[in-house]
């Protein structure tokens, strides 16, 4: 690392970048409202591709460490995003996981469940939106006149960012939010955390979601799975009681749970909560205690409602999962 | 040792076909599965010794995500016994486990685990010649399948981090 460290200098550098996500983490940072007005007076922001035009020659110009702290959203899905993030993380001082994509793969990782020729055919050739006649798929490397074009390589494998750099924080959430964010941007802001946090989660609490959760629980166990659209839950009493799919009790909250003010069961955005590792199995866990069966016939009949097992309870998380929904055997497998 | 032997055939150089063996590991219940195991012992039967037994109090007490971690740390099956519905030691943890594997098995299925690699059975203690009898189907029906190896698999899609996996390489 050169030049000074932030205290000693009147600005910090910030930066952000967006890598396989849907660019809501982006949006999230902006949600911080007037607060955004104290940041650009604290910090000079010298990398945001969503809201400037910056160059990756920009940050490759930069000295190590230059950044004081990079916030890097969005899974690694192809060879770019491994560069950039390799690239951000000798010019920063303290690298920032931001979002589940960056965490856990967040929803993009459920595309590790196929293979990638599938993948491709879905999005190039058979999508009803698109008109490719000639079944063009991008590629790697295309000689044209004026000498080889290049694109970068497409993994098999949805990864976390952890998976190829050392990170120093991470910020769950699909995406984080607003207040958490700002609670987290003024404590760098104010030099309170150390620039090496070993991976350490902030903006969220160790408990569960359930731990944050007004509904009432009435010791009532499930006889039945509905889905959200198939049923209007009882105002105020735990949803998943009333046999809504709710991943509360393996989501990490600090949400303040939002969703479940909605009257929408949890999703699992922020990840798996205390020691759990692999949140799916953690919920398979905890819903194999609250059936309503005596019998493993009637057990069976209540598993079989469940509609997409791994969609469901891995929806955030599955590239921080034991298996990592890289397929080995059967249908898609490589 | 037994950590050294069915691995050591999965080393890059060494013919797979030739000298692998399955790895099982099986989670018994201490009151039920595991006198079980015992009883089959002590009446002598035969079967494979690829069943590396790990004995917990209650099968209501093996967390899925010991499944889930036993495949991606090397394991080629799992097999989770517990007490017959109706003879849990503490009257209903079983209960539990009949309401879980079920679901286990169906994310297994949508992971890419082959249905066999996955077995979840009741045994009682008296049950010993069963027991014996599922450890030489369960072996089988692996043997057949082949090596999981999911460390391997996993490194040859690009897969690096976590416990027990190697680290990244460029693709």
């Amino acid at each position: 690392m050169t030049g000074p460290a932030p205290a000693e200098r009147e600005r910090h550098r910030i930066g952000m970048y967006w890598a396989a996500g849907c660019g809501g983490c982006d949006m999230s940072l902006l949600e911080i409202g007037p607060h955004l007005l104290e940041l650009v007076d604290a910090a000079d922001v010298v990398l945001w591709p969503c809201v400037a035009d910056f160059k990756y020659r920009d940050v490759a110009g930069y000295p190590d460490g230059h950044i004081d702290v990079c916030f890097v959203n969005g899974a690694v899905r192809n060879s770019e995003e491994e560069e950039v993030a390799r690239l951000l993380r000798k010019k920063s001082r303290t690298l920032v996981a931001y979002g589940a994509c960056a965490i856990e793969g967040g929803v993009p990782a459920l595309a590790s469940l196929g293979a990638v020729e599938p993948l491709f055919d879905a999005v190039y050739r058979d999508n009803p939106s698109i008109d490719n006649p000639a079944g063009t798929l991008p590629r790697t490397s295309t000689e044209t006149p004026h000498g080889p074009l290049h694109l970068p390589s497409f993994y098999r494998q949805v990864l976390r960012l952890r998976d190829v750099v050392e990170v120093d924080y991470q910020i769950p959430g699909c995406p984080p939010q607003a207040p958490q964010v700002w609670s987290v941007v003024q404590a760098v802001l104010n030099g309170g955390v150390p620039a090496k946090g070993d991976g350490r989660k902030v903006g969220c609490d160790d408990k569960s979601v359930c731990d944050t959760c007004a509904r009432e629980k009435r010791h009532v166990r499930i006889s039945g799975f509905k889905r959200p659209h198939e049923a209007v839950p009882e105002p105020g009493w735990c949803l998943l009681e009333q046999g809504f799919l709710c991943m509360g009790p393996a989501t990490r909250g600090g949400c303040g749970a939002l969703c479940l003010k909605a009257s929408l069961p949890c999703r699992g955005c922020y990840g798996p909560s205390g020691t759990a590792e692999d949140q799916g199995m953690a919920m398979i866990g905890a819903l194999g205690s609250i059936l309503d069966a005596t019998t493993e016939e009637r057990a069976r009949e209540l598993v079989a409602q469940v509609v997409d097992p791994v969609g469901t309870f891995y929806r955030f998380s599955l590239a921080s999962s034991h298996l990592k929904g890289g397929r080995a055997e059967g249908r898609g497998a490589p | 040792m037994a950590e050294a032997m069915p691995h050591a055939a999965l080393t890059k150089d060494a013919p797979v076909a030739a000298a692998w063996e399955p790895r099982i590991v099986a989670f018994l219940c201490y009151w039920c599965s595991y006198t079980g195991a015992d009883a089959a012992g002590t009446a002598r039967l035969k079967y494979p010794p690829n069943v590396d037994v790990i004995r917990v109090m209650c099968s209501g007490r093996i967390d899925p995500e010991l499944v889930t971690a036993a495949l991606a740390k090397g394991a080629d099956g799992v097999m989770v016994c517990g007490c017959h519905i109706g003879d849990c030691h503490y009257i209903a943890g079983n209960h539990k486990t009949m309401a879980r594997m079920p679901l286990v098995a169906r994310a297994l299925a949508q992971l890419g685990i082959a249905p066999g690699r996955f077995v979840h059975e009741w045994v009682s203690a008296a049950e010993g010649d069963k027991f014996a009898a599922l450890v030489d189907r369960v072996t089988r029906q692996v043997r057949r399948l082949g090596p999981l190896d999911w460390p391997r698999r996993m490194r040859e899609r690009g897969v690096p981090g976590g416990r027990g996996l190697s680290p990244w390489s460029e693709p």
